[in-house]
């Protein structure tokens, strides 16, 4: 089979993308998903403060995929679930296995990747002790409550700041559990501050900045996990380890996104962000192979996500209608506090009049500014009042701005 | 009185000052008027949104989720949900489905935030 | 019930005599205590089939490492299981390490290892391009291999099956009582003999019977698995040469792709303490560095230790230790290696005593669970075809079907339990470490065995996943 634009992975982006590839006049597409529903993880986010941005009101994760879902059954497009894409080669070739179709080989003129993120998992952090039943990755916990319906634990110890993590203390002292506390081994949360307040300050549950977790007890079951405090080079300090009687241990420490496929097809990688370095219209070095979603880089807000996906979208389908060939890029260069950027190079002449460009600092900061230098010259300079790895931060660059651009930095700088 | 809190209108998360004096709710420390609302809600009448699960029969899933139509007062989150774990609904069920009518005396229902299909 | 043998413990060893048994017509039988096959220090070690130069001439360990590492070549294509024979070196790093490294080849030459040979730190790197340039010269031994460990225990405990031999699991003996047709076990398992291949257990198990004591300790070795992705980074086993600094680690691919650092060595009491510690961990971080430099610390997926049964000699303790009792105890490194020799040394003896025959109608060879990702599209297309399920991706990491995993539920040796999924087809072992695949491995586990979710269990009873279902009292 060949098709014009293959999307790998039916949740927010993929969805987003989808629709927007539609839109722009294509109809010979395919949306190839895993699981057996569209919708990807925001099936499981049950919680509610999706859609703010592309709604302008709040809804739940399953009600915000819905609206997707119910868009792409109205255009017509075409998916199949319960299918795994285990390769993507460099020229397009995109090979899943399903149960209806075997292993089965289909042909792409563009490939967008939407595969999402998974959870970073215990081993990634090293931490001592035994290997009992009861440690879940903050989402794992979540599919079990909220997808299966069981109880997963009844005191429990979260260890990162993350926002799933945050979710989950309130979900889970909601239907009945006693969550200890949430440790994190930064000095400062790595979630959104309305989840702060909302799911620990509310339940009176604290929160432990500059811990981590140096023990599990517990051979079958876990029975306890010890927490000390981190000096500046995040080691624990001897003599400040708490012992917290638990018979659970959530794990919140960080999303990475899945680029497995990406890797196969040749795609290059930001060794920050572990997603596709792509340009500004979200292709990645592999001319037609668009990246968009938590498999570029992971976001904070779903919103976010499907305005992405939708640019991803817009740019696959005018890749295939009118193919534009970049040949000179400009590179975003970070410095001072800036992590990346999403793009990573803007190819001017082609470029829209306007885009806007994603990113994350490196730290808490206050009172500081964003900085984008063009020629070493400030182009523009905002300021902000905080500033968090939390929180993603974005910034518009105009055309116009651009055209004698030979170097373009983005960084942080005190604010004047 | 006097009360600290974060302000969770935006991600900026001011750190607000509240002083109640009688009727009278004085705010510091916001940026925005959003700021002075939040806190002065906070103080009177503190609400959240809630979502949970409910057990669904003869579904593709064994649980639907669901939400409070509008906020809950903060005093009564844990009746609603003793509420919502005793509720069972027989497939199918379909976004917006009133799942509860008026919780716990709330003038709030509880309503579906998903479909769920019979099994078939 | 009544057998002429019955193996306590289903650890590689007792399987190993298990399926040897099974050559011979004799009644047998494996007891063991957990919900598995290979759940002690048999699925916690370094899974490597090491070439002999490192035990003293003369030991029974010397002896079963070298006849081991030639049989288990030929076992993996009789039944069926992962061996790599990727060749291992033992590294030094300075001159004066010389004398030590000779020594270990003269050893080597005597206890019969071929294919031996001394190579400078240039042909180690030429070999070995990511070894540190301080490495001076290493030990090359060709004939030394990876293996998976826990597909190895299973083989041979399913071709025993296939062969007559009865596996009991979650049986714990606790009471063996000697009489006149020889031991009566737990009250219930009558047998004329008796092996004893109970790991770290296998001190009480023979003292239960035998009039002279023995004690065996605990060891603990902690170790580090790394992604796939730098699976690649050593093609052979690297060991260090012992020296004043200590014995060293090995940094050595495992058998299925990953990489592996460790272990550490600390004497613990508790026989059940397989936790790791902070400190064994920097340890064998530290030391692997001194041969790879460039360990990727990032990429490390999970950690786990394992416990060795050490003996107060310095050899395996194999013998009948009483009438018609055979202990095959004290086994620590290298015991996976010297596995099959003692199964078949072990078996012998006990059909001598017995005065059992072989069987002309023994299965020899054992077919592994399909491993779908490892075939050629158009065989794993018509796998599909055949079953469906075959289609189904369960865990994404490793690329594991449900159909795979419905297999390892009703294979002879059943998989019940999270843990033992992942032994068998390897679904959780992958680079999310079961985040996404285990709540439905947990589903198809509870719809294959019809029993609720909740009763699903890490690997024992005891290690509950879930506290039954929302909303509903306890």
């Amino acid at each position: 089979m060949k098709y014009d634009v293959v999307i790998i992975g039916g949740g927010p982006a993929g969805l987003a993308a989808a629709i927007s590839v539609k839109k722009q006049g294509i109809d010979n597409i395919l949306i190839i998903e895993r699981d057996d529903k569209l919708g990807g993880i925001l099936n499981q986010c049950i919680h509610n403060g999706f859609g703010l941005h592309t709604f302008k009101e709040e809804l739940t994760g399953p009600e915000y995929a819905q609206r997707y879902v119910d868009k792409v059954l109205e255009l017509d497009i075409p998916y199949i679930l319960n299918s795994m894409v285990v390769d993507i080669s460099a020229d397009k070739k995109v090979t899943y296995v399903s149960k209806q179709d075997g292993l089965n080989t289909i042909e792409a003129k563009a490939v967008i990747l939407a595969m999402g993120c998974r959870e970073r998992p215990r081993g990634a952090l090293n931490i001592p002790g035994y290997r009992p039943a009861g440690i879940y990755s903050a989402g794992t916990a979540q599919r079990l409550m909220n997808i299966e319906g069981y109880k997963v634990g009844h005191e429990v110890v979260i260890l990162g700041s993350g926002d799933i993590g945050l979710i989950m203390a309130r979900r889970m002292t909601l239907e009945g559990a006693k969550v200890k506390c949430v440790a994190e081994l930064m000095p400062y949360s790595g979630g959104l501050k309305r989840n702060i307040v909302q799911c620990l300050n509310d339940y009176n549950i604290p929160l432990l900045l500059s811990h981590t977790v140096v023990d599990i007890k517990g051979k079958n079951r876990v029975e306890s996990i010890t927490l000390a405090k981190v000096d500046e080079n995040r080691k624990p300090i001897p003599g400040t380890e708490k012992e917290y009687k638990c018979d659970t241990l959530l794990l919140s420490v960080g999303l990475l996104p899945e680029n497995e496929l990406s890797k196969l097809a040749d795609v290059q990688l930001s060794r920050v962000t572990s997603g596709p370095l792509v340009n500004d219209n979200f292709e990645t070095n592999i001319e037609g192979i668009f990246a968009c979603g938590n498999v570029l880089h992971v976001h904070d807000l779903v919103d976010y996500v499907s305005s992405e996906a939708e640019l991803a979208g817009y740019y696959a389908a005018k890749y295939i209608l009118d193919k534009k060939e970049h040949h000179k890029y400009l590179n975003i260069d970070v410095k001072d506090g800036v992590r990346y950027t999403v793009p990573s190079k803007i190819d001017v002449d082609n470029m829209e009049d306007r885009i806007v460009v994603r990113f994350r600092v490196d730290n808490e900061y206050r009172n500081k500014s964003i900085a984008v230098l063009k020629n070493d010259e400030e182009l523009k300079v905002i300021k902000k009042r905080v500033l968090a790895p939390g929180e993603m931060e974005q910034i518009f660059l105009n055309k116009n701005e651009l055209h004698d651009a030979k170097t373009l930095t983005i960084c942080l700088k005190e604010a004047q | 009185m006097e009360k600290e809190m974060i302000c969770i209108g935006c991600p900026l998360g001011c750190n607000l000052i509240v002083k109640v004096d009688g009727e009278e709710i004085l705010v510091s420390g916001n940026t925005c008027p959003n700021g002075e609302k939040y806190a002065k809600e906070e103080i009177s009448n503190p609400a959240r949104i809630i979502t949970s699960t409910v057990e669904v029969k003869n579904g593709e899933l064994t649980r639907v989720s669901c939400k409070s139509q509008r906020a809950i007062p903060k005093d009564k989150i844990f009746d609603v949900m003793k509420e919502i774990r005793k509720k069972e609904v027989v497939a199918p069920v379909k976004i917006g489905d009133i799942l509860i009518e008026n919780v716990c005396d709330t003038d709030i229902n509880i309503i579906a935030t998903k479909n769920i299909k019979k099994e078939v | 019930m009544k057998y002429d043998v019955i193996v306590v413990g289903g650890g590689v060893i007792g399987c190993a005599i298990l399926r040897e048994l099974s050559k011979y017509n004799l009644k047998i039988a494996l007891l063991e205590k957990e919900e598995d096959v290979c759940s002690g220090t048999s699925k916690a070690n370094s899974a490597i089939i090491h070439a002999g130069y490192d035990a003293e001439n003369g030991t029974l360990k010397a002896r079963f490492n070298v006849e081991g590492c030639k049989l288990t070549k030929q076992l993996a294509k009789d039944l069926d299981f992962t061996y790599i024979n990727n060749g291992s070196f033992v590294v030094c790093f300075d001159e004066t390490d010389m004398p030590g490294l000779e020594n270990l080849y003269e050893r080597g030459i005597k206890n019969g290892v071929e294919g031996l040979e001394i190579i400078s730190g240039e042909k180690a790197r030429e070999l070995e391009p990511n070894l540190s340039k301080n490495v001076y010269a290493a030990l090359y031994a060709k004939s030394a291999g990876i293996v998976c460990p826990f597909e190895m225990t299973i083989a041979f405990g399913e071709n025993a099956i296939a062969n007559g031999a009865e596996i009991f699991l979650n049986t714990k003996v606790e009471k063996i009582i000697k009489n006149d047709e020889g031991y009566l076990i737990n009250d219930k398992y009558q047998t004329r003999c008796i092996v004893n291949a109970a790991g770290l257990y296998g001190d009480f198990i023979h003292n239960l019977v035998c009039e002279e004591k023995i004690e065996l300790s605990a060891r603990k070795g902690d170790y580090c698995l790394f992604d796939k992705e730098v699976g690649s980074l050593v093609k052979h086993t690297i060991f260090q040469l012992p020296n004043k600094f200590g014995k060293g680690v090995l940094v050595a691919p495992t058998a299925h792709g990953n990489m592996l650092i460790g272990p550490s060595a600390t004497d613990i009491l508790d026989k059940e303490a397989t936790a790791t510690t902070q400190k064994d961990l920097n340890m064998i971080i530290e030391k692997s560095r001194l041969s790879v430099e460039c360990i990727p610390m990032n990429k490390v997926i999970t950690s786990f230790s394992g416990l060795r049964a050490r003996p107060s000699g310095n050899d395996f303790i194999i013998k009948e230790a009483a009438d018609n009792f055979f202990d095959a105890v004290g086994i620590e490194s290298p015991g996976l290696s010297s596995a099959p020799a003692i199964g078949v040394y072990l078996s012998e003896m006990i059909a001598n005593k017995l005065n059992a025959r072989k069987k002309d109608n023994f299965i020899n060879t054992r077919k592994g669970i399909n491993k779908l990702n490892k075939m050629d599209k158009e065989t794993r297309a018509k796998l599909i075809k055949e079953n469906p399920l075959y289609g189904n991706i369960i865990c994404r990491c490793e690329e594991i079907s449900e159909g795979e995993i419905v297999d390892a539920i009703h294979r002879p040796i059943p998989a019940t339990s999270l843990d033992a999924i992942k032994r068998r087809v390897r679904a959780g072992m992958g680079r999310c470490q079961g985040g996404f695949c285990s709540p439905k491995v947990m589903e198809i586990i509870a719809r294959e065995l019809n029993k609720p979710l909740q009763e699903v269990t890490k690997n024992n009873s005891a290690s509950l996943l879930v506290y039954g279902r929302l909303g509903e009292e306890e």
